[in-house]
């Protein structure tokens, strides 16, 4: 079986009984074996749970029962999705050992379509990060290039995917920890529209922000995880009441027609700078790629995006900053004595249980949630998300989707961003959907710097993920036709 | 539109004057001072399961049983709201004249270990209820500011010595009522003294326990009152520095806590000092107040919009329908007998045994009604008494107040009535209770007064005690079968012939 195998391949094998479950678990489980030393995309491998699952479904395909739509298909897990007596850790100190007594829905869903878990990934502590070196439990490889970071915070996963470890991997999206880490690993990551997979099981960072969503090494495979994934949850207020969306069937129906804005914003010529030439220059070609294959491609104006990321660095923090009071050592999780009493029990289990990054967002963001500063920061960021929303929305009147690169660089070398305030212009093009609510999708086109993958990313309207995800996949067979490879 | 659906502004409320006179009456302060007093009332609602959660809101549990991933606080949870809760929330906004309006959820913030997220949720500018009211049997409004949805916290247990948590050696903590929803009713400082305070509450206890928003029990905790208590000179609309007390446990703790914390405070100005604002804790024991936090050093709570709910925005059809489903309230029933003649204490006493449909039902039916509820009051505080057949009851009153049975009589004869459910007049009958004859009383009054010429003589000249001692032997001479109100008549009549 090659490395290319892709979910959908896999599960019409086994589901027609030309291969087994257990056989396509243990090709993955080799190639972990193998590399995993050097990659370090888990956190944890579980390896005879997911051994029994492959049985089972075998069972289940011999005795002729249909299993569902990921049948067999081995798939990674961010390790900050709740899994029943599974350790999940979200790579902090804080909750190292804890094992939740109850499973994620999204990991109730895909085990029901069939899917059989073979691990929790590594992430940066808490999802708070963008190279997967905030980990307490130790930095990920990227696998193109062992020196350099995976991207994050999903950084687990995105590694998984791009080592053959799984053809599938979920991760949460915040401010781009699925689509920069699919875009520095060569790999396809989507943000879903937010509301439309839910949350329940999720450890939250920053909750009008996080979104699961899916890691793959095609576009078909990213829609098909999204279809299985999404849908009504009603244990998530926030879930959107509606049934997942088909967007399987259009998905080869091509771009002819279409309208494409590129970002102005974010094509390095304006005030937000730092993009590396080659990720411009591929992000243009993508356009003109879409253009030759029917669309009308543009440049469109979304002028506050530029404040995306001031705007994210006060609610983002501030959400986190109440989500993350409940580790305090009471309940569960790391507890240091601390002596006199409670109040001093909980201070020194939380200096000890976070790391730096952890703790310097809890400290921005009970700042800007102060008496006093409220409206000033946390107000002022949620005003600046209501024009970016407008501003997307006045965008989508003359376009259906937009595109902009993923990342402004490709993967970089571990070490190289110490400074956090470095680390944080990585998501200056991904933050302002997670601000909008709306769908974004990273797909791989074409190299730039040291020959490493180029991300482009694609953008549509709140619930536009049908047409996201054909646009994707038109820029999929393109990127393949420029290289020669058949898709 | 109806008199709810328009905001009630703490203006159109009943005048400051009224606070004023009824202070004057209640509060024991020295003269030229006045209470200002502000409740928070915290009602546990009468749910089957918690807030946000799906585990069970029942008070009694062993510890830690009644919890759920949710209402623990797991990482990774989310809360839904429980849409009962706020059903009864509207129910006790309503009867409290509330404006009902689209409201949101958020977080207040701050460490303690009871609080299983180390946040609570709360309501905080769009709470769910605002600008009710409630009227007192004086007829004094006390305006409601707001009612709005929260969690509540879980139990803490300091294992100690003293029980209290600087010298504990370890706490336990029960979670059993974490998440379980609250309804908090805050009130303006409209109360001028502790026994109007003792008042509302029990007023706002009544009125939730007859909408069914909450079982209001202070003894198990389901209700809980903080008092905000200030002073200011007489008259003066000044609002000073106020003390919130908390750990009042009772009626009547809550009484004593606002008498003596505001007599602190006059004493505090008096002397030329003032008041700090601050949480003061009443003990019992001691009757005093003692100081806890203080506002100043409080935490700051950092309230935001809780970003994993969304808002609830009650239909004005829900609202409408919950409106027509409301009993008549507690203060309405007792008009409705006070308007049918009875007295207003005995009103309320017929209400509180809820036997005042009952008593209605036999006034209507032609018993006189102070009569009817001096039966209500006195002697049927008892089980069954609510099946009793209105139109027996009826019969019983006209009985005795036709003179055909004696007071005590009538007592005998309603208890064997709660018993068996039989007609007055057949127990009366089997009991041999029959009204004695006005002569044959006449005659042995006339033997008494030949026997007891003395007292007689000081009695015609106006000794009105001696009154007593001549029913005394009357009812002695009739095993107690003689009608009081006769024997009164015919002493008038022979005393004054």
């Amino acid at each position: 079986m090659s490395s290319t195998t892709t979910a959908v391949e896999i599960a019409d094998a086994v589901q027609a009984g030309t291969t087994s479950a257990s056989d396509v678990l243990e090709t993955h489980l080799a190639r972990i074996a193998e590399r995993e030393g050097d990659i370090h995309a888990f956190n944890t491998v579980t390896a005879d749970q997911a051994r029994k699952q492959a049985a089972s479904i075998d069972e289940r395909v011999a005795a002729g029962e249909d299993v569902g739509p990921l049948a067999g298909v081995p798939i990674a897990l961010k390790d900050n999705m709740c899994t029943s007596g599974i350790a999940t850790t979200c790579s902090s100190k804080m909750l190292e050992g804890w094992e939740p007594p109850y499973d994620a829905t999204v990991v109730e869903r895909l085990a029901a379509a069939g899917a059989i878990s073979v691990g929790k990934t590594n992430l940066d502590e808490f999802a708070m990060g963008s190279s997967t070196e905030n980990s307490a439990f130790g930095v990920t490889h990227n696998p193109l290039d062992l020196e350099r970071v995976p991207g994050g915070s999903s950084g687990g996963s995105a590694a998984a995917v791009a080592a053959g470890f799984a053809p599938l991997a979920i991760g949460s999206d915040t401010g781009g920890s699925i689509r920069q880490p699919a875009a520095l690993c060569g790999v396809v990551g989507v943000k879903p529209s937010y509301g439309t997979v839910s949350r329940y099981g999720l450890i939250a960072f920053a909750s009008s922000l996080d979104q699961i969503g899916p890691f793959s090494t095609t576009v078909t495979d990213s829609a098909l995880l999204f279809q299985t994934m999404a849908g009504h949850d009603p244990r998530d207020s926030t879930s959107i009441p509606q049934p997942a969306p088909d967007v399987m069937s259009g998905l080869d129906n091509g771009v002819a027609g279409m309208r494409v804005g590129v970002i102005t914003e974010l094509m390095g010529e304006g005030e937000l700078t730092g993009f590396e030439p080659e990720v411009i220059a591929q992000t243009r070609a993508a356009a003109d790629a879409l253009a030759a294959a029917g669309a009308t491609v543009d440049e469109v104006s979304v002028p506050s995006t530029i404040f995306g990321l001031s705007a994210y660095y006060q609610i983002a923090p501030a959400e986190a900053s109440s989500n993350l009071a409940r580790y305090d050592g009471v309940r569960y999780g790391h507890r240091e004595d601390g002596g006199a009493n409670t109040a001093a029990m909980m201070r020194a289990s939380r200096t000890a249980g976070f790391g730096p990054e952890v703790k310097r967002r809890i400290m921005l963001g009970t700042y800007a949630l102060s008496a006093g500063y409220f409206d000033a920061f946390y107000g002022k960021a949620q005003r600046v998300r209501t024009l970016i929303i407008n501003d997307f929305a006045a965008a989508y009147e003359n376009f259906d989707v937009l595109l902009s690169p993923t990342s402004p660089c490709v993967a970089f070398p571990i070490g190289a961003k110490s400074d956090p305030l470095t680390m944080y212009l990585n998501d200056t093009c991904t933050i302002p959907s997670n601000l909008s609510g709306q769908p974004a999708i990273s797909v791989p086109f074409g190299t730039g710097a040291d020959d490493l993958p180029v991300g482009v990313q694609v953008l549509a309207p709140m619930l536009g993920e049908a047409a996201m995800f054909t646009v994707a996949r038109a820029l999929e067979v393109a990127a393949s036709q420029n290289t020669g490879e058949t898709s | 539109m109806t008199d709810v659906d328009q905001p009630v502004s703490s203006t159109m409320l009943s005048s400051w004057d009224v606070a004023s006179d009824v202070a004057r009456e209640d509060s024991h302060l020295p003269d030229g001072w006045e209470m200002v007093i502000g409740l928070e009332v915290h009602a546990e609602l009468a749910t089957e399961t918690k807030m946000f959660s799906p585990a069970k809101n029942h008070f009694g549990a062993e510890p830690n049983t009644n919890v759920h991933p949710v209402c623990l606080g797991l990482p990774g949870t989310l809360p839904v709201v429980n849409g009962k809760a706020v059903e009864l929330s509207i129910r006790l906004g309503l009867a409290l004249n509330c404006h009902v309006q689209r409201c949101v959820f958020a977080r207040k913030n701050y460490f303690y270990p009871d609080m299983p997220k180390d946040y609570q949720i709360s309501q905080y500018d769009r709470p769910l209820n605002i600008n009710g009211w409630l009227e007192l049997a004086s007829g004094h409004r006390i305006g409601i500011e707001r009612a709005h949805m929260e969690e509540d916290t879980g139990k803490s247990t300091h294992v100690g010595e003293s029980g209290r948590i600087h010298d504990a050696g370890y706490s336990l903590v029960d979670y059993n009522r974490a998440g379980v929803p609250l309804l908090e009713i805050v009130s303006h400082p409209d109360i001028r003294g502790p026994e109007e305070a003792k008042e509302y509450v029990a007023e706002l206890q009544r009125i939730m326990i007859a909408v069914g928003a909450s079982d209001g029990k202070f003894e198990e905790g389901s209700l809980r009152v903080d008092a905000n208590v200030s002073v200011r000179p007489s008259g003066s609309d000044e609002l000073r520095t106020r003390c919130e007390i908390k750990n009042v446990n009772s009626l009547r703790s809550l009484g004593r806590a606002i008498q003596y914390e505001a007599q602190r405070h006059v004493d505090l100005y008096l002397a030329g000092d003032k008041p700090v604002q601050e949480t003061r804790h009443w003990d019992e024991e001691g009757g005093r107040t003692r100081a806890g936090r203080s506002k100043e050093q409080a935490e700051d709570y950092r309230y935001f919009p809780d970003p994993d709910l969304v808002p609830v925005d009650p239909s004005q059809e829900w609202i409408d329908e919950i409106r027509a489903s409301l009993p008549v309230l507690p203060r309405e029933r007792r008009q409705a007998l006070v308007d049918a003649g009875g007295s207003a204490e005995n009103a309320a006493l017929a209400v509180e045994r809820d036997l005042d449909g009952l008593a209605l039902a036999a006034i209507e039916a032609g018993a006189e009604p102070e009569r009817t509820l001096t039966h209500v009051a006195n002697n049927l505080a008892v089980d069954g008494a609510d099946e009793l057949n209105a139109g027996n009851f009826a019969e019983l009153v006209k009985l005795e107040t036709g003179g055909g049975l004696t007071a005590t009589q009538a007592k005998t004869v309603l208890a064997d009535m709660v018993e068996t459910g039989r007609a007055p007049a057949d127990i009366a009958a089997e009991l041999g209770f029959e009204a004695m004859d006005t002569s044959e009383l006449e005659g042995m009054l006339d033997q008494i007064i030949a026997d007891n010429p003395d007292e007689w003589g000081r009695f015609c000249e106006g000794e009105a005690k001696l009154q007593g001692f001549f029913t005394g032997q009357i009812m002695k001479a009739t095993k107690g079968q003689a009608d009081g109100k006769v024997i009164a008549q015919l002493l008038a009549q022979k005393s004054s012939a």
